[in-house]
């Protein structure tokens, strides 16, 4: 792999989407044989939508939606100081997740930006499962390596290929779900994680998603994948849960104001920055990063990512420009007409004096001034705003 | 879905219907289908002058911006409010809907465009 070559450089490029190379799945087959749109997606051949993207997103806000996922990566790190490991990787504080439990966390360079974002799952006392973007995996997986070649009895390996991951997601879910293992469902509460068999195939059974609904994510080796995705849809088919593609993916994360690294954080945002304070572990005395946000905690962030709505017609998009008195003053990360609330929201940074909630904000869509409000996120909020009626 | 014999269609996916030296103009099947759910739409006011092959408009789905390119040049004689508020019916009823209507100012300029033959044989 030329990942090997890569060691050391942090500008080890991103996934390849020539055509030539994507990877698949092993639910490729399968994407196909539903009539999905197949589209390359950090170097992967991946289903954006099956019917279209609002029937998806409806169906997970409604009934419960199948994803594949099996492109994110997968980084485990074990060994007598792998508790010592993580915590210097992650900006959370792994110290605090017992056996079975798992959070969100953040992979920082030094200035406290984001590399990646990820889930950090305890598999046991000196054993972390990472769960990162598809986009960085190698890169994760390079910079992991030397930040813990030194921490004495702890290694670090891709286990990318080990795993499959079908995420059904939706209020339907965990009944769908319970009827094709014997895991009490019911006793994983969120962000927890359960071992067991799903249609039976050995299965690890997370009670986490990226849609803000109610969900499980469910790892299974790659070779009884389609056995278990069939399994989901066949028990779902009757009430209504449909498979869902990255693009009903990306609208409901963004709803559900969750962040999306490469559009919403990188390495030029800080954790801070970013409005995800709440993810830093400050009782983790050594991750990467923790100085720089120290020194921007007692300072003070100058710029913050809000959350948006539009007031005139039109939708923002990742990457216009947000004006004030003729110049440049913020840009927009993410932004759509979403299927369930029906309007046009983003996230987009800016100055602090302009990011209380009510500010009212200029945007620049391809050369228009179109007007809008800042809000506050998350824009959905599961129980909060369900449709009346 | 067909694509009809009474109208023209262009290489970027718009078709126009000339009667005389008035035309409708809209978006094929393959277009829809190529944007997914149409969320949104922006059009010129009645009045605009629009040259063939310039663009006029936009048009907008939850994933993707395109471009409205006009078929034909002439000056936009109506805009449907209809689909400014219901986009989706682009996605339901693409070629039973159309977007803006046009005073053609040289109806020649139909003649280089295609037919439905030689458009479905560019879709292969």
């Amino acid at each position: 792999m030329t990942v090997a070559n890569a060691q050391n450089d942090p500008n080890v490029p991103k996934p390849s989407n020539d055509p030539n190379v994507l990877r698949h799945t092993p639910l490729n087959a399968r994407h196909r044989a539903l009539g999905a749109r197949m589209v390359p997606f950090a170097g992967w051949d991946m289903p954006v939508e099956y019917t279209g993207i609002t029937a998806e997103h409806m169906a997970v806000r409604t009934r419960a939606g199948l994803f594949d996922v099996s492109h994110m990566g997968e980084i485990e790190i074990a060994g007598k100081n792998a508790l010592a490991a993580v915590q210097t990787i992650a900006c959370s504080d792994p110290a605090q997740l017992q056996v079975g439990q798992a959070h969100y966390s953040g992979l920082l360079t030094p200035e406290g930006t984001f590399i990646d974002d990820m889930v950090v799952y305890r598999m046991a006392p000196s054993h972390f499962l990472l769960v990162v973007n598809a986009s960085n995996a190698a890169r994760d997986f390079t910079w992991i390596s030397e930040q813990v070649k030194d921490a004495g009895d702890a290694a670090a390996i891709d286990s990318s290929s080990r795993y499959a991951l079908i995420a059904i997601q939706g209020p339907f879910a965990q009944d769908v779900l319970q009827s094709l293992t014997g895991v009490d469902l019911g006793g994983i509460t969120p962000f927890w994680f359960a071992y067991g068999e799903v249609a039976g195939a050995r299965a690890t059974i997370s009670r986490t998603g990226y849609t803000g609904e109610d969900g499980f994510e469910v790892f299974v080796p790659p070779n009884v994948a389609e056995r278990v995705w069939d399994a989901l849809l066949a028990a779902g088919r009757p009430a209504g849960v449909v498979p869902a593609g990255l693009g009903a993916r990306d609208t409901l994360r963004l709803e559900a104001s969750m962040r999306l690294h490469g559009n919403d954080i990188d390495e030029t945002t800080t954790v801070l920055e970013a409005g995800l304070g709440w993810i830093i572990g400050w009782s983790n005395e050594r991750f990467i990063g923790r100085d720089a946000l120290q020194k921007q905690k007692d300072r003070g962030v100058t710029r913050r990512l809000i959350g948006f709505e539009m007031v005139d017609r039109g939708i923002s998009r990742h990457g216009h420009q947000i004006v004030s008195a003729g110049r440049a003053v913020g840009v927009v990360t993410s932004g759509t007409q979403t299927p369930y609330l029906k309007k046009a929201i983003g996230m987009a940074y800016v100055p602090v004096e302009l990011s209380k909630p009510g500010s009212d904000l200029e945007i620049d869509i391809r050369g228009r001034i179109a007007r809008a409000r800042v809000v506050s996120m998350p824009f959905y909020k599961r129980g909060r705003d369900a449709i009346s009626g | 879905m067909p694509y009809p014999d009474d109208r023209k269609y262009t290489k970027d996916h718009e078709w126009i219907r000339v009667s005389g030296d008035t035309a409708e103009v809209g978006i094929t099947d393959f277009a829809q289908q190529q944007l997914g759910d149409v969320v949104y739409v922006e059009l010129p006011d009645v009045g605009t002058q629009i040259t063939a092959g310039q663009a006029f408009g936009t048009i907008e789905s939850v994933k993707a911006v395109s471009e409205l390119f006009a078929p034909m040049g002439g000056q936009v004689t109506a805009v449907n409010d209809h689909v400014k508020q219901h986009p989706e019916v682009v996605n339901t009823d693409p070629h039973g809907t159309w977007i803006i209507k046009v005073r053609l100012a040289n109806p020649g300029e139909a003649a280089s465009l295609l037919d439905s033959a030689r458009y479905q044989a560019l879709l292969g």
